[in-house]
């Protein structure tokens, strides 16, 4: 079954249509990338499904059920994950705090318990603490924990919110432009990551993303966005040579070139 | 019937006052996206500048020999007391906002917050908490028809509102001035990278609204009669509640909303109850804010994610 | 598993009970020690640190600025003073009269006040909370007027006059260096305890960006409201304990100046620190003691010094840390960055 299906979205900001119709379906531990130039509506899309927007015609469908004009909360509860274009961490909280805030799942005590400090809360901060440095040391930052997050280098940055994410026990990611600022040996290693979220942690993927070596190199299928329309979907292959999608990358050809 | 012509007459001249304040509170957050909590606290000094400025050319003089304060003299004061609280509205700017202008948005919040609560108490030092009698710049001459009163001072304080508030316009959409003005509340960065000199048009908006504001501290005056150090106070977030009712940032919307204000206190003191007066503009500010934040005439903005 | 409870319970019971014996030792001493004068700035002390730790945990902590917070303390005032004359006759049909019944009629009601400010903070918040910054601000000036506007025309509560019970003496004078201690340690423990958990963590991570708390599954309006009454209860309690130091409780007591000495507190001692807020809570009231006669020259110190802190220092005191960290013991945790 499609995990998650996106059926003739459309988003419209007063005049602007951010999103006409656009429709996808994306299968269970794939990844999938969604592509187009700058202003194309990728993360507008990105924000409809998490619910940061509410559509305004279509539907979104996850493990069967309609998430249209979910709250983000209810959307990450339901199992949907994400990072941001640019970097969301909660910068003056240190390495450790930011991915344990995505705990919800392992904290069951209440805020009563919390303040009697009952052994469920020490309990719970500690299986917290515990999940989170798990997490931490897969992604190489369990050494910081202890750091305030905004005083980490870029690329750390982007792995802790990636890190971030998965403590709330996915089904699905979608990571917004994780390679932003990353030279090629730093690229190299996040195809390596994607591919090991797909692989090991049993991950389903949507990578919004301009780095073309990284989107041909893990992406299984492609979907081409271009003034809010679909204009494109296939494999690497084919996405790489449809005029569709050179057109909309490098403009049309001059009228009249030889 | 007359009656409530009456109270209609007297709630537009109040909120004419109110109008003039709000246009101040609305171009600095069109600007800076900053309330400044202070623009009160020059309302009311505004107000005392008339004062001072009327018993400095003699008004005693003429009052004593039963005389009537020249017209010309009246303009004289207004022209004074507005320059005296631009000054003061581009020294606050200069000395508490600007340093914290790049801050997080708490810090230049709580500045104005000590901005305001300063000017407050420095005016109760200097000019006595007690409160005076305004001057009669310009003298009370009663009209009545139909069972309506009307005086001259209620006319003056609608010809000087629409006199400024036309300049106002014509300032904002036919200056350089006022184009930039207008650029800087849409995208202040760009407008900086543009070339446009942010920091002369940020003294030129505060300066406007606060020589706006002095304008109504003298109506005010007028047509209060007393006037007190924490004038502003009150006043001064009803012409804020004003400008978030017609849509902070939309000059017209403040307009809009310090009339409406005006009315609605006037109609609720003359039929409800006048204990009730103020408690009715904090009502409308929850109503505004809960059900329709960007006010009357203001647009709904997404932020970006 | 039970085996481990009872050890923590009945230590915990043996560590209250000490500090109940400390601070009622500690009260004979002030008495004996101390002249009145300075017995009620330390009373006060006691409140305000209460007024601005209660605070520290919405604005600090949740950095949802509010700055009508005296409406609370008036609801925990009145409340408390009003039911604890309604509730004196009933305990002491049952208790008779002296200290005990004093202390049970004085402290259900200072229970009650908190609750019923409690209350007024999920009223005023569960609106408000969905707005930005400054338009909060204001939004709870306006509640905190409100509420100063409705306590001013309640007859039955004595309107402007005021509210001082039916004794013609005034309000019973429960307030002791005892129970204002008391509740001081209470309400830092609960809200300590409540900062460095997962709600304290996710209250922060609200203020640090709500958006992605939400993208991570925190439920912001809910955790919001809910810091919101705590502090709104705190100032409800303190509100109580400053009523029963006076003759009676009146609406004058709880104007805007009052919301903007609790805004000093958590300036001065540092937005978001828990230290920072008791330090700040001290500060005005012994700033306030001293300046009695001056007291036009203390506002204008207050925004003088407001102004200046948010140009020069803007983390205040202490920051977002704690004194333990300075002292290099105790957890180190996030605060707002006010600093440019």
């Amino acid at each position: 079954m499609t995990l998650l299906k996106l059926d003739k979205v459309d988003k419209i900001f007063g005049g602007l249509r951010a999103v006409s119709g656009v429709s996808f379906s994306v299968e269970p531990r794939s990844v999938f990338g969604l592509i187009g130039p700058n202003g194309a509506g990728k993360t507008t899309i990105f924000n409809v499904i998490t619910g940061v927007y509410k559509p305004d015609g279509g539907r979104i469908s996850f493990n069967g059920r309609d998430i249209s004009g979910l709250r983000p909360a209810e959307v990450a509860h339901a199992g949907v994950a994400r990072t941001f274009q640019n970097i969301r961490l909660f910068r003056s909280m240190t390495v450790e705090e930011n991915v344990m805030v995505a705990g919800h799942h392992l904290h069951q005590s209440s805020i009563l318990d919390a303040v009697l400090r009952t052994r469920a809360h020490a309990d719970d901060e500690a299986a917290l603490s515990r999940r989170a440095q798990e997490l931490l040391e897969v992604f190489g930052l369990r050494q910081y924990a202890g750091e305030v997050s905004g005083s980490l280098p870029y690329g750390s940055q982007r792995r802790l919110e990636i890190a971030r994410a998965l403590m709330l026990r996915p089904e699905l990611l979608l990571l917004d432009e994780p390679a932003a600022g990353m030279n090629s040996q730093e690229a190299g290693d996040l195809k390596t990551q994607i591919r090991f979220l797909r692989d090991e942690m049993k991950l389903t993927v949507v990578l919004v993303e301009h780095n073309m070596s990284v989107v041909m190199g893990v992406c299984e299928k492609i979907h081409v966005v271009d003034h809010g329309q679909t204009i494109a979907e296939g494999s690497p292959a084919e996405i790489k040579t449809h005029p569709k999608v050179l057109a909309a990358y490098l403009g049309q050809e001059e009228e009249g070139a030889a | 019937m007359s009656e409530l012509v009456q109270q209609i007459i007297n709630g537009l001249s109040l909120g004419s006052i109110y109008a003039l304040i709000a246009l101040g509170y609305t171009m600095v957050y069109g600007i800076l996206k900053l309330i400044n909590f202070a623009h009160g606290e020059v309302f009311m000094i505004g107000s005392y500048a008339g004062y001072y400025a009327a018993t400095v050319f003699g008004i005693e003089r003429y009052q004593a020999s039963g005389a009537t304060f020249p017209l010309y003299m009246a303009v004289v004061v207004l022209v004074v007391a507005m320059a005296a609280a631009a000054l003061l509205g581009v020294s606050i700017e200069f000395l508490a906002y600007r340093p914290v202008r790049s801050a997080p948005r708490l810090t230049p919040l709580i500045t104005a917050i000590g901005v305001s609560l300063f000017l407050q108490n420095a005016a109760m030092l200097v000019f006595s908490p007690n409160p005076r009698a305004y001057p009669a710049i310009i003298h009370e001459v009663r009209f009545e028809a139909g069972g309506v009163i009307i005086t001259n001072i209620k006319l003056t304080i609608f010809i000087v509102a629409l006199l400024l508030m036309f300049g106002l316009h014509v300032l904002v959409q036919k200056t350089w001035t006022g184009r930039a003005m207008r650029a800087l509340s849409v995208n202040l960065d760009a407008a900086k990278l543009m070339g446009i000199d942010t920091n002369r048009t940020i003294q030129a908006t505060f300066a406007i609204g606060s020589a706006l504001a002095a304008a109504g501290g003298i109506l005010f005056g007028l047509d209060q009669i007393t006037i007190n150090p924490l004038m502003g106070v009150l006043t001064g977030l009803k012409a804020f509640v004003a400008a978030v009712l017609g849509g902070i940032g939309n000059i017209p919307g403040a307009v809009l909303g310090g009339l409406l204000i005006g009315l609605a206190e006037q109609l609720t003191a003359g039929y409800l109850s006048p204990d009730y007066r103020d408690a009715i503009t904090f009502l409308i500010l929850i109503f505004v804010l809960i059900l329709k934040p960007e006010g009357l005439l203001g647009v709904v903005r997404q932020e970006k994610v | 598993m039970t085996e481990a409870r009872r050890p923590q319970w009945l230590k915990r019971a043996l560590i209250a009970a000490g500090i109940v014996v400390v601070l009622y030792g500690l009260e004979l001493v002030v008495q004996a020690v101390t002249i009145e004068y300075v017995q009620r700035i330390m009373l006060l002390a006691g409140i305000n640190v209460i007024l601005a730790v209660g605070l520290n945990l919405i604005n600090g902590t949740t950095g949802q600025f509010s700055i009508g917070h005296a409406g609370f303390m008036a609801v925990g005032a009145y409340g408390s003073a009003f039911l604890g004359v309604q509730l004196a006759p009933i305990v002491a049909g049952a208790l008779g009269s002296g200290p005990l019944a004093d202390g049970v009629t004085f402290n259900v009601g200072l229970v009650l006040g908190g609750l019923l400010a409690g209350g007024a903070g999920l009223l005023v918040g569960i609106p408000s909370l969905r707005l930005r910054g400054d338009y909060l601000a204001v939004v709870t000036l306006g509640f905190g007027e409100i509420i100063r506007i409705l306590f001013n025309n309640a007859k039955f509560l004595g309107g402007a006059t005021g509210y001082s019970g039916d004794n013609p003496a005034g309000l019973p004078p429960y307030t002791t260096f005892f129970w204002v201690f008391l509740w001081v340690m209470v309400v830092i423990a609960v809200i300590k305890n409540l900062t460095f958990s997962q709600t304290g963590r996710s209250l922060s991570a609200i203020r640090e960006d709500e958006i992605a708390a939400e993208a991570m599954g925190t439920p912001t309006v809910r955790l919001k409201v809910t810091a919101f009454a705590f502090s709104a209860a705190a100032a409800g309690v303190a509100g109580g304990l400053f009523a029963h130091m006076q003759s009676g409780v009146r609406p004058e007591d709880f104007r805007f100046e009052r919301s903007i000495d609790m805004i000093v507190m958590i300036i001065v001692g540092g937005l978001g620190s828990i230290s920072g807020a008791v330090l700040g809570g001290i500060f005005v009231a012994v700033s306030l003691e001293l300046m009695r006669d001056f007291q036009e020259y203390r506002l204008v110190l207050y925004a003088l010094l407001l102004i200046v802190i948010m140009i020069v220092r803007p983390q205040g005191l202490l920051g977002n840390r704690e004194i333990g960290e300075f002292l290099r013991f105790g957890k180190k945790k996030s605060g707002p960055e006010l600093s440019g």
